[in-house]
C-alpha cells in the first residue's frame, strides 16, 4: 500500500524522527514557530510555508524563532554546532545568504580545515531554492554552485519526497557543515514514503529511467522536467537515461560517467544561472575523463544569464522546459522530434 | 460479452506495485493445444521477467499482445477457447473486451494487498490469501520479504489458505529482532502463527527461511504438518560467505547489483526496480544492525553455523526439498544430504528458483500439501 | 607576613603574573623572529594587552568558551592553549595546533574551549552565542566570551548579536578591546559613541569600562559579569581600554601613531610592570619571586622557538586532508 505524502510534510517527519533520536537536534529560523511574543496562538505559521508547523507542539523548546538576524542566527548555530549540538537552522530563502555568507563560507567550512581536523561543525542549514513561484530575482534563485563550490561544504538538492526525507536524517546525522536546499515549487509533490526513519547516503546519484539513447542529468525540480523530456522523446524513439544527482557535494560523476559510456550522448540540466553552473562542472567532468565514448559535445540546458524576472511569462521562459530539454536532445541525436 | 467458452490471456500483476508490464515473447504459436499451466508467454515488468501460463485448458486462438510493447494490467494479450469456437464470435470478443481499470490496493476482489499483526517479536507484516482447508505458511530468506513468493503465492492461494510473512528486520516488519540467531526466528513466526490463529502449517521456507521452518518442526514440532525447503540454509556447512558480506555491505547500486545477481540463474532478471527496492529497505534505520547480527550468528567467515540434517533426518513431518541446479549461494549438493526427503533439483535454475521457475515449485508445493490431507503418515 | 588586599591568593597572583609573562614573552620574541624573515604570513601581536586577556580568562575553566580575532596569541595563551603548539603553529609546522593548516589567525584548541582566533573580524560574535546557547541546553553553568576590538565592534554581526544574546538571555559576554586603533583608523573617527557602554544599553545589555591595562580592575569587574552569566542573569558588555605596543600587522609603520607613542606607552602604561609594582609594593609578592617567573618563562619561550624551528613541515598530502569528517 503507497503511503503518498508530501515533499513538505517529508521533511516535517525528518526532522520530527531525528528530533525524537537525539536530544542535541534543535530548530533556529524566521517564524518556524511563529507567533513569538504575538498575541495570538503560537505555532502560528510553522515556517512560512509551513513545513516545520506541529514540531514544537511536540519537541517545545527546541524550536527557537529567531529575530531577522541571520548573520547572528547561522552564526549561532554554526557555534553550537562546534560545541557538540546538532543545529538544524533555516534559511528561509537561499537568495539570503548575501547577509550571512561569512558564517558559512570562512567559518562552518573552514573549522576543520584550519583548526588541523581537531574540530566538528554538524550544522544543517535548510533553505527554499528556485523559480516558479513568481516570487522575482530575490526569492527564486538557485544558487546551488556558489556553495557546492566551497571546499568544507555539502550541498544537497532533493527532487523528491521519498529522497527528501532520507537526505534530510543523512544530513543531520552527517559530522559536516550541509546546506539543504529545498525547491519551493516542489513541496506539494506526494511520493510513496514509508514511516519508519532511513537515511540516503550522499554523493549517490540516482538512474530514475534507463535508456540507451542519451543521458539527461539534473536535480531537484528540472529531474522532473527531464522527464517529462524523456516521454516525449519516446515518441520519437528516443529512449532517454535520466539521472537525478540528488547531492552536489558529494557529487556521484562515476553513475553519470557509467551512462555517458553507455549512450555517448549527454545532457546537463540546471536551473542556476550557466556561468560557473553544476552543469558546466558536470559536462567538464564527463569531457574530462571519458570523452572518447562521447558520440556528440555534451549539451548544457540551464537558465539564461539573467536575475529571475517577474511577470508569469518570463518565469516560464526562464526555468529550463521538457521542450528545451527535448530539443537539446534532438540536436545531439539528429533526430527530428515527433509532433 | 460473457462467453464461458472464451478465456482471455491478459497481463498478470505480479506483485503490489505492478501497473504495467513488457511482452518479451510468445512460448506458443497459434493453434496450440495448451493445458493447464503450460507456460505460453514470457512477459518482463521493471521488477522482474516471468511466465504467463495457461489459466485453462483449450487451443491458444489469438496472438494479440506484440514483443517489446508494454501493456497495462489485465489488458488482453491473447484467447484460448475450444475449437468449436467461432473466429467471428473470438473476434466480437476481442474487438469488445475493454481493459478493467487499474484496481486500487484495496480491490474489493482481492482485500486489502497485507495486513500488520502485533506479535510478541514486534509488529510483522504478512499477506494471506486463498481459504483452502490446508494452512501454507511461506517464510522467506536472508534479505528477503513476502514478495520473494510473489510467483507463488496466488497459485498456491488457489489450493490452501496462504500466508507470507516479512520476518522481524524484513520488509515492512519491525526493525528490531532481539534474539539474531534461528532460534529467535523460529520463536518469531510461532508467535506470528499464534497471532493470526494459525495451529499448525505447512511451512515453506526458502535460503534462510527453510532453516527456520527446520528450527520450529525441531522446536514446536506440533505446530508443523510438513516441510519444503527451497534452497535452503541448515542441510550443509557450504554458503557463499562473499554474497552474504557483499549483500550486507553494498550501499549503492553499483555495489549492489554484481551480489544481487548471484541469485539467479539468469542475471538478466535482477532488474533497476528490484535494487531500488533492495536499497529502499536496506537504509532502513535498523536493518543494518540485524543483517549484520544474522550474518554474525548464522554464516560467519562464510560457514553455515548450524547444520541440522540430522533433526531432518529424524523428522515425522513429510519433507520436500527443491534446489536450483545452478545455485551459487548454497550448493545444490546440500540437498542430497536430506535423508528421506523428497528431493528435487530443477535444472537451469538458481538461487531464487521458486521464482524462476515458479510453475513447476508450484504444482511441487501443491501435490507436497495435497499428499498430506490423507493423514499424517510419511507417504 | 603582610596582609593580602588583593582580590586573588598569592599564587594565583603569580599565576596571572606568568600567563601574562607569558605573553608578553611570546610576541617580543615573535616580533623578532618575524623581523628575521623566518615566519610566513602575517603576525598580529598582543604585547601591552595582557592584562586583559588575563583578568579574564582566569574566571574560566575548559567548559567556558572563547572565540577571538586576529590578534589571537594572548587569548590562546590566557585559555591555556599549549604553548609550543602555538609557536610551532605559527611557524607553520605539522606539530603545531592546527598541525600547521591554519596559522596565526586560526589558532584554535576546542579541548580548551577555544574556539579559534579569526581572521574575518567580528565573526566570533555569532559563533558566542552559539556557544551560549549550547551551554544552556546542556545546563552546566558554561559561559561564552566574544572578544572583538573597537574596529570590529562596527561589524554587523557584533551589533546583531548582542541583540540575539539579549533576547534569549544567553551567558556570553562581549569583550571589546579597545586600543584606539582599528588597523590605522581611530576610534574617534570610526565609532560614533563616546563609549561602549551607550551601545550596550541601547542593545539592552549592562555595560562596564574599565581601564584594560589595570589587571585588578578587569579582574573584578569581568568576574562580576562571569558569574552573573553563570547564574542565568544574561549578557553583558566589558569595554577594556587598552594599548596595543606593536602595530596592527607585523611591518606595519605605525605612521598613524603620534610620535613617540609606543616609547611612551612602553614607559608608562605596561600593564606588567604595574601589576608588577602593585603586587610587590605591599609585600605579598617578592620582586625575586617574579625575577624567578621571568627565567623561567623566557627560557619555555626559547624552547618553544628552538623546537619549532626544527619540527617538520607538514607533507603534500597534509594538503587534502581533514576539509571534511568524511566525504
Amino acid at each position: 500500500m503507497a503511503r503518498n505524502i508530501s515533499f513538505k510534510q517529508a521533511i516535517n517527519e525528518a526532522l520530527d524522527l531525528e528530533m525524537r533520536r537525539d536530544p542535541t537536534v534543535i530548530i533556529l529560523g524566521e517564524d518556524i514557530v511563529g507567533g513569538a511574543g504575538s498575541p495570538g496562538e503560537t505555532d502560528a505559521w510553522g515556517g512560512v510555508l509551513g513545513v516545520t508547523k506541529g514540531l514544537n507542539a511536540k519537541h517545545g523548546g527546541r524550536l527557537l524563532d529567531t529575530p531577522l538576524s541571520e548573520s547572528a542566527y547561522i552564526g549561532a548555530a554554526i557555534g553550537a554546532a562546534a560545541c557538540g549540538m546538532r543545529p538544524v537552522a533555516e534559511l528561509m530563502f537561499l537568495d539570503f545568504m548575501g547577509v550571512c555568507f561569512d558564517q558559512i563560507l570562512n567559518q562552518a567550512a573552514k573549522f576543520k580545515y584550519m583548526f588541523g581536523g581537531k574540530a566538528k561543525t554538524p550544522v544543517v542549514i535548510r533553505a527554499m531554492v528556485g523559480a516558479g513561484f513568481r516570487a522575482a530575482a530575490q526569492h527564486s534563485q538557485m544558487l546551488t554552485p556558489i556553495f557546492t563550490h566551497v571546499p568544507g561544504l555539502k550541498v544537497v538538492c532533493p527532487s523528491n519526497a521519498y529522497d527528501a526525507k532520507g537526505l534530510l536524517i543523512q544530513s543531520i546525522r552527517d559530522d559536516d557543515p550541509v546546506i539543504f536546499c529545498e525547491h519551493k515549487n516542489l513541496y506539494g509533490l506526494e511520493t510513496d514514503v514509508p514511516a519508519e526513519s532511513y537515511a540516503i547516503p550522499f554523493g549517490e546519484a540516482n538512474v530514475i529511467r534507463e535508456g540507451k539513447d542519451v543521458t539527461i542529468v539534473g536535480y531537484g525540480l528540472t529531474v522532473h522536467r527531464a522527464l517529462e523530456a524523456a516521454e516525449k522523446l519516446a515518441k520519437s524513439r528516443v529512449e532517454a537515461e535520466v539521472i537525478d544527482l540528488r547531492t552536489l557535494s558529494p557529487i556521484d560523476l562515476d553513475t553519470v560517467i557509467e551512462s555517458a559510456e553507455k549512450t555517448g550522448r549527454l545532457v546537463v540540466v540546471d536551473e542556476a544561472n550557466p556561468r560557473c553552473s553544476i552543469a558546466a562542472d558536470v559536462v567538464a567532468a564527463v569531457s574530462q575523463n571519458a570523452f572518447e565514448a562521447l558520440k556528440a559535445a555534451p549539451q548544457m540546458v540551464t537558465a539564461p544569464h539573467t536575475p529571475v524576472p517577474f511577470s508569469p511569462v518570463l518565469e516560464d521562459l526562464y526555468i529550463p522546459s521538457a521542450d528545451s530539454i527535448a530539443a537539446a536532445v534532438s540536436r545531439i541525436t539528429k533526430t527530428a522530434l515527433a509532433a | 460479452m460473457l462467453d464461458e467458452r472464451i478465456k482471455p490471456i491478459v497481463m498478470p500483476k505480479w506483485g503490489l506495485s505492478m501497473s504495467e508490464g513488457k511482452v518479451t515473447n510468445w512460448l506458443k504459436p497459434v493453434g496450440t493445444r495448451v493445458a493447464l499451466g503450460d507456460e505460453i508467454l514470457e512477459v518482463e515488468t521493471d521488477k522482474i521477467a516471468g511466465v504467463v501460463e495457461a489459466g485453462d485448458a483449450g487451443t491458444l486462438r489469438r496472438v494479440i499482445g506484440e514483443p517489446a510493447v508494454i501493456y497495462p494490467v489485465k489488458a488482453l494479450l491473447g484467447v484460448i477457447a475450444a475449437d468449436d469456437v467461432s473466429d467471428a464470435e473470438i473476434d466480437a470478443y476481442v474487438s469488445g473486451y475493454v481493459t478493467p481499470a487499474a484496481d486500487d490496493d484495496n480491490d474489493p476482489e482481492t482485500g486489502p494487498r497485507y495486513d500488520f499483526v502485533e506479535t510478541p517479536a514486534g509488529s510483522i507484516r504478512y499477506a494471506r490469501r486463498g481459504d483452502g482447508a490446508e494452512v501454507v505458511v511461506l517464510v522467506h530468506g536472508f534479505g528477503g520479504d513476502l514478495d520473494n513468493w510473489l510467483f507463488n503465492i496466488d497459485t498456491l492461494a488457489g489450493k490452501a489458505t496462504v500466508y507470507a510473512l516479512d520476518l522481524p528486520g524484513h520488509g515492512q516488519s519491525t526493525k528490531t529482532l532481539s534474539e539474531p540467531s534461528l532460534v529467535g526466528l523460529a520463536n518469531a513466526l510461532t508467535g506470528f502463527m499464534d497471532a493470526v490463529g494459525v495451529d499448525s502449517a505447512h511451512l515453506v521456507g526458502h535460503s534462510m527461511g527453510g532453516a527456520v521452518a527446520l528450527q520450529t518442526a525441531i522446536g514446536a514440532a506440533e505446530r508443523v504438518k510438513s516441510l519444503t525447503l527451497i534452497s535452503s540454509a541448515g542441510l550443509g556447512s557450504e554458503i557463499n560467505g562473499a554474497y552474504i558480506d557483499g549483500f550486507v555491505a553494498a550501499a549503492s547500486r553499483r555495489n549492489l547489483k554484481p551480489v544481487v545477481e548471484q541469485l539467479f540463474g539468469d542475471p538478466n532478471l535482477v532488474s533497476r526496480q528490484l535494487l531500488d527496492d533492495l536499497l529502499k529497505y536496506k537504509r532502513l534505520d535498523g536493518v543494518g544492525e540485524v543483517l549484520s547480527s544474522l550474518a554474525r550468528a548464522l554464516f560467519a567467515d562464510g560457514r553455515q553455523a548450524t547444520v541440522l540434517v540430522k533433526d531432518l533426518a529424524g523428522m515425522r513431518q513429510p519433507a520436500l526439498v527443491i534446489w536450483g541446479a545452478n545455485d551459487r549461494i548454497i550448493p545444490s549438493s546440500h540437498a542430497a544430504a536430506s535423508g528421506n526427503a523428497r528431493v528435487e533439483v530443477i535444472e537451469g535454475a538458481g538461487h531464487m528458483v521458486q521464482m524462476e521457475q515458479a510453475g513447476r515449485v508450484n504444482e511441487l508445493i501443491l501435490a507436497h500439501v495435497a499428499g498430506q490431507t490423507k493423514g499424517s503418515e510419511r507417504v | 607576613m603582610p596582609s593580602n588586599p588583593f582580590p586573588l591568593a598569592k599564587s594565583q597572583l603569580l599565576q596571572a603574573y606568568r600567563t601574562m609573562r607569558t605573553i608578553r614573552e611570546f610576541e617580543e620574541r615573535v616580533h623578532v623572529e618575524f623581523a628575521k624573515g623566518d615566519i610566513p604570513g602575517f603576525v598580529h601581536l598582543y604585547a601591552g594587552e595582557e592584562a586583559c586577556a588575563t583578568g579574564i580568562m582566569m574566571h574560566l575553566t575548559d567548559i567556558d568558551r572563547i572565540a577571538s580575532t586576529h590578534r589571537g596569541h594572548g587569548h590562546c595563551i590566557a585559555k591555556g592553549v599549549d604553548v609550543h603548539g602555538m609557536m610551532a603553529e605559527i611557524y607553520g609546522k605539522e606539530a603545531g595546533s592546527c598541525r600547521g593548516k591554519g596559522g596565526s589567525m586560526h589558532i584554535a584548541d576546542l579541548s580548551k574551549g577555544m574556539m579559534g582566533a579569526n581572521g574575518i573580524l567580528g565573526a566570533g560574535a555569532p559563533l558566542i552565542c552559539g556557544a551560549g546557547l549550547a551551554a544552556k541546553f546542556r545546563g552546566d553553568g558554561g559561559v561564552g566570551l566574544t572578544f572583538f576590538g573597537d574596529g570590529a565592534s562596527n561589524q554587523g554581526t557584533v551589533l546583531e548579536s548582542m541583540n540575539l544574546a539579549a533576547i534569549w538571555n544567553l551567558p556570553v559576554i562581549f569583550v571589546v578591546e579597545n586600543n584606539g586603533y582599528a588597523e590605522s583608523t581611530s576610534v574617534d573617527y570610526a565609532t560614533a559613541v563616546d563609549s561602549y557602554v551607550d551601545r550596550a544599553s541601547g542593545f539592552g545589555l549592562p555595560g562596564v569600562t574599565v581601564d584594560g591595562t589595570d589587571f585588578f580592575a578587569v579582574y573584578e569587574a569581568a568576574g562580576e559579569m562571569i558569574r552573573r552569566a553563570r547564574e542565568g542573569g544574561g549578557p553583558s558588555l566589558l569595554e577594556c581600554k587598552m594599548i596595543r605596543f606593536f602595530g596592527h600587522f607585523e611591518g606595519d609603520a605605525q605612521t598613524y601613531k603620534a610620535k613617540g607613542e609606543n616609547e611612551h606607552n612602553r614607559a608608562t602604561r605596561d600593564c606588567l610592570k604595574m601589576f608588577a609594582q602593585r603586587v610587590t609594593e605591599g609585600g605579598v609578592v617578592a620582586a625575586a619571586e617574579l625575577a624567578v617567573i621571568d627565567r623561567e618563562v623566557a627560557s619555555m619561550i626559547d624552547d618553544a622557538v628552538s623546537t619549532a624551528k626544527g619540527a617538520p613541515l607538514p607533507i603534500a598530502g597534509d594538503l587534502l586532508t581533514d576539509v571534511y569528517v568524511s566525504y
